[in-house]
Parts: C-alpha cells; sequence; structure tokens
C-alpha cells in the first residue's frame, strides 16, 4: 500500500515537473523561433529573453478595457492561461506518467484545446470592434476543420497501442520504434503536424508578426487586450504552441521521455526526460521558423483545401492502421 | 526564386545589421521614475496624425534589418493597447486630433508619448496652415522629442533606447 502512495507522489511530482519545465521554456521557444526568423532575415534579432522581458513588463502593466466590454474581457484570459497549464499538465512532453485519477485521452486533451479556442474567440467578440469579430470568426471557422483532423490522426495512433491516452502511445513508439516509421503513423503525424501549425496559429494559416488587421486571425481577437490580461492571453497561446509542438517532436521521436515504469519516473529518468524535450522541442522550433521564413501565407480561402488535405491524411492513416496495422 | 535561390541569398546575405553602438546618456523626459517598468521591454505604437510619410519611412528603417531596433527591445506592435509608448509623426490636423487624444487615452499606463521629426515637434514647413491644428505637445503630453526633418534611423533607434534602457 505505502509503495503504491510513494508511486502517486512520485507521478504528482513528475506531472508538477513537467508543467513548471513548460512554463518556463514556453517563452524562450518563443523567442528561438523570433530569432531563427531574425538570423534568416539577416538581422540580429531580439534575443531568446525578450518574450520573458515582454511577459513581465505587461504584468505590471495597468490593464485597460474597452467601453461597453463585459465579465468576458478579463475571464477569457485567464482560461486561455488556464487551458494552457491544463494542457501542460496533460500532454506527455517530460514524462509519460500521468495521475491515474486524471484521464489523460485523447477526448479530454481535445476538449480542453476547444476550451481555449472558444475563450479566445469570445474575447474577441467581447469588445464589439470589426477587427476583434473578424479574427473571432476565422479563428473558430479553422477550429472547426482541425479539430476533428486532431481527433482522427491521434485515434490513428491510439489503434496499434489499444489506448487513447497520449502517454501510452508514446510509450508505445519508443517500445516498439518500428512504428514510427509505419505508414499509418507517418501518415496521422504529418495530418497532425499541419492541425498543430493552424491550431497555434502559424504561417501559412495564419501570420504571428502581422500588423495587418485585414488579415490578422489570431492577433486581431487580442487587440482590445492589454495588461496582465494580454500577458495571460499570451503565455497561453505560447504554452500551447509549446505542449503541441513538443507532443508531436515526442511522437518522431520518443527517446529520452521518461517512462512511467514502475511506481513513477525516477529523478535521473526525469532530468533526462526534460533535457530530451528541450533539445528536441528546440530543434523542431529552428525546423518551423526556417519553414516559416521561405513560405507566404496562404490566402484564407485556400486554408481550407489545406485543412481538409490534413483531414485526408488523417482519414487514410486511420484506414491504414486497421488494414496494415 | 528556387528553395536553393533563397537559400544561398540568405548565406551570401549574412548579417546585414549595422554593428550595435553603445547607448549614450539618458535624456530627461524618458528618465521619468514611473517608467521604469518600460526597461528591456518596450512596444511602439506609430500614429500617423498629418504626415508627409517621409517620417515612416524613417521608422520603417529603424525597424529593418540594417538599423534593427528589436535588437535593443523595441517592437512596433498593431493595437495602442498593447503599447508602452506611442510615436507620433506630422503636424497634428483636424480629423487627427481626436483620434491622437483617443489613441493616448487607450495605451494602458506607464506610457510615453514621442514626438518625432520637426512636424510634430513644431509643425515645421506646415506652421500656420488651414488644416493643422498644432504641434503635438498642443494636444497631448509629450516626454520625448526627436528633431530632424526626417530624423535619420538612428536618431529614432537612439530615442528609443533611452526608453529601454539597452
Amino acid at each position: 500500500m505505502s509503495g503504491e502512495v510513494a508511486g502517486e507522489v512520485r507521478v504528482v511530482v513528475a506531472v508538477v515537473l513537467q508543467t513548471v519545465v513548460v512554463v518556463v521554456a514556453a517563452p524562450f521557444l518563443v523567442g528561438v523561433l523570433r530569432q531563427v526568423r531574425a538570423r534568416w532575415e539577416g538581422r540580429v534579432g531580439q534575443g531568446l529573453l525578450q518574450p520573458w522581458r515582454d511577459l513581465v513588463k505587461l504584468a505590471r502593466k495597468e490593464p485597460l478595457q474597452a467601453s461597453g466590454s463585459t465579465v468576458v474581457a478579463w475571464v477569457a484570459p485567464v482560461v486561455v492561461l488556464g487551458s494552457g497549464l491544463l494542457l501542460a499538465a496533460l500532454v506527455p512532453t517530460v514524462t509519460t506518467a500521468g495521475p491515474a485519477r486524471l484521464p489523460a485521452d485523447l477526448f479530454v486533451v481535445v476538449s480542453v484545446l476547444l476550451v481555449g479556442t472558444v475563450a479566445l474567440g469570445l474575447l474577441g467578440l467581447d469588445a464589439g470592434s470589426a477587427f476583434g469579430g473578424m479574427g473571432s470568426s476565422r479563428h473558430l471557422t479553422i477550429a472547426a476543420l482541425v479539430e476533428p483532423t486532431v481527433l482522427l490522426a491521434v485515434y490513428a495512433l491510439s489503434v496499434p497501442v489499444g489506448s487513447t491516452a497520449l502517454g501510452p502511445i508514446v510509450e508505445g513508439r519508443l517500445a516498439d520504434p518500428g512504428r514510427v516509421v509505419a505508414p499509418a503513423g507517418v501518415l496521422a503525424v504529418v495530418a497532425l503536424a499541419i492541425a498543430v501549425v493552424a491550431e497555434t496559429a502559424r504561417i501559412p494559416v495564419d501570420n504571428p508578426s502581422t500588423h495587418l488587421e485585414l488579415t490578422m486571425v489570431h492577433e486581431a481577437m487580442v487587440l482590445e487586450s492589454s495588461g496582465r490580461d494580454l500577458a495571460a492571453v499570451e503565455l497561453g497561446s505560447w504554452l500551447r504552441l509549446s505542449v503541441l509542438l513538443a507532443l508531436v517532436a515526442n511522437l518522431v521521436v520518443p527517446w529520452g521521455v521518461a517512462t512511467a515504469g514502475d511506481g513513477g519516473p525516477g529523478l535521473p529518468a526525469l532530468a533526462l526526460g526534460v533535457v530530451a524535450v528541450v533539445v528536441k522541442t528546440a530543434a523542431s522550433g529552428v525546423v518551423l521558423a526556417t519553414a516559416e521564413v521561405f513560405m507566404a501565407k496562404l490566402r484564407l480561402f485556400r486554408v481550407p483545401e489545406l485543412l481538409t488535405g490534413s483531414f485526408v491524411l488523417a482519414f487514410l492513416a486511420v484506414t491504414g492502421s486497421y488494414v496494415i496495422g | 526564386m528556387s528553395l536553393r535561390g533563397w537559400l544561398s541569398l540568405a548565406r551570401r546575405t549574412g548579417r546585414i545589421a549595422e554593428p550595435a553602438v553603445p547607448r549614450g546618456a539618458d535624456s530627461a523626459g524618458a528618465a521619468r521614475a514611473d517608467a521604469g517598468i518600460l526597461a528591456g521591454s518596450v512596444q511602439v505604437r506609430h500614429v500617423d496624425a498629418g504626415s508627409c510619410n517621409g517620417c515612416e519611412i524613417e521608422v520603417a528603417a529603424a525597424f529593418g534589418p540594417v538599423h534593427d531596433g528589436e535588437r535593443y527591445g523595441a517592437r512596433l506592435v498593431a493595437s495602442p493597447r498593447h503599447a508602452d509608448v506611442v510615436l507620433v509623426t506630422g503636424v497634428v490636423t483636424r480629423n487627427m486630433a481626436e483620434p491622437l487624444r483617443r489613441t493616448v487615452d487607450a495605451t494602458p499606463r506607464p506610457r510615453l508619448v514621442v514626438a518625432m521629426g520637426d512636424c510634430a515637434r513644431d509643425c515645421g514647413v506646415f506652421a500656420g496652415g488651414y488644416g493643422v491644428v498644432g504641434a503635438v505637445k498642443d494636444v497631448v503630453d509629450v516626454d520625448l522629442e526627436i528633431p530632424g526633418c526626417p530624423p535619420r534611423p538612428e536618431a529614432v533607434v537612439e530615442a528609443l533606447r533611452t526608453v529601454t534602457r539597452r
């Protein structure tokens, strides 16, 4: 009995550590993305610490709200940040272990994603500005096309494991590396990667550094937020980006992640897990930023074509995983 | 251009930013006590109150690859709610006087207003024009001025560095 309790405690420690690591590292990942982009453009760049400096400064500023805005204006940022934190705890980044009572299966993770998405959409509508409403409408259109792809892609990955929880899926790929290069697995990961790019508002679906209100999606919804509200929304979106990028990295290169094992992961495994996930996510960030430099944003009316394509890949992956395993 | 063409262009170009120069002395305007939390990170909202677009070209140059204002922690943003500094260019025309006041009001405190260019400081060549309300300081409180017609990008970066203190 005491062994079980000790195991439970170690799992909780592992999950808390994972959340802290993701929160500390998420702004650095954004710094890496901006820095890589700056270097490709011949600029010096603002340095990896800049997103953290921005966050600290925003949190210390007086938050202003537009006249006519409602309770949504300060609740939505908290919900966005909360969904980001919950994702950081649930999705296997540092460790695949999770508390037994906390369901971390596919549907829970997608629902948590969707709660943040809807909160952000409501935030855009709240102030009643034209650009915010346009941003929300686009954001939810994209979300409606992306969520089924995420569900299907992760479902395809779950077929060989027999569980829709993300932890066992990553562990299964670690135990049987053949699955990483299996055709159905490759299709599912590619579909998931496209969905992640759309979900986190990166090029070619959205441009995170645009100043052009007519093409904005994510940026348009946060135009009216300021001070600590803006800090919460920014950190929440960065957490979502980091977690999803780390998940894709862990699916492609599962080695290094701390497995649940007997009685929870030990300290050496956790330390290795932290180093591994930081290296993997930074590397995938460099790849993502480099791809963005050489790509233009898609016209909004072409985005559904891209997302439908990723849905088809996910569908083929599901079919393939039943037919050829 | 092919991908290989882009890659070789990026390699040949390398880093084209000017070498960083040491920061000059702090000016009185930016040394206000409440601006201390802006050290290291300053978001700039640019407002054209009636400019001839000469200053706009210099603002673009100040944040372009050569002068790279971003390396000192300054960044242009799309909304006054995200901003710490309102960078005003041009004389204040009748149609822009109220929008300028509202933009400054929409900027959360602590905030600074920077008047850029001779027109924004004292109306320049447009002084006495029938559509001109006045200089920026006649409409909103100004904390920092950048002289020049138009000011050089170095002067813009230098002024923002007195706020970011980097």
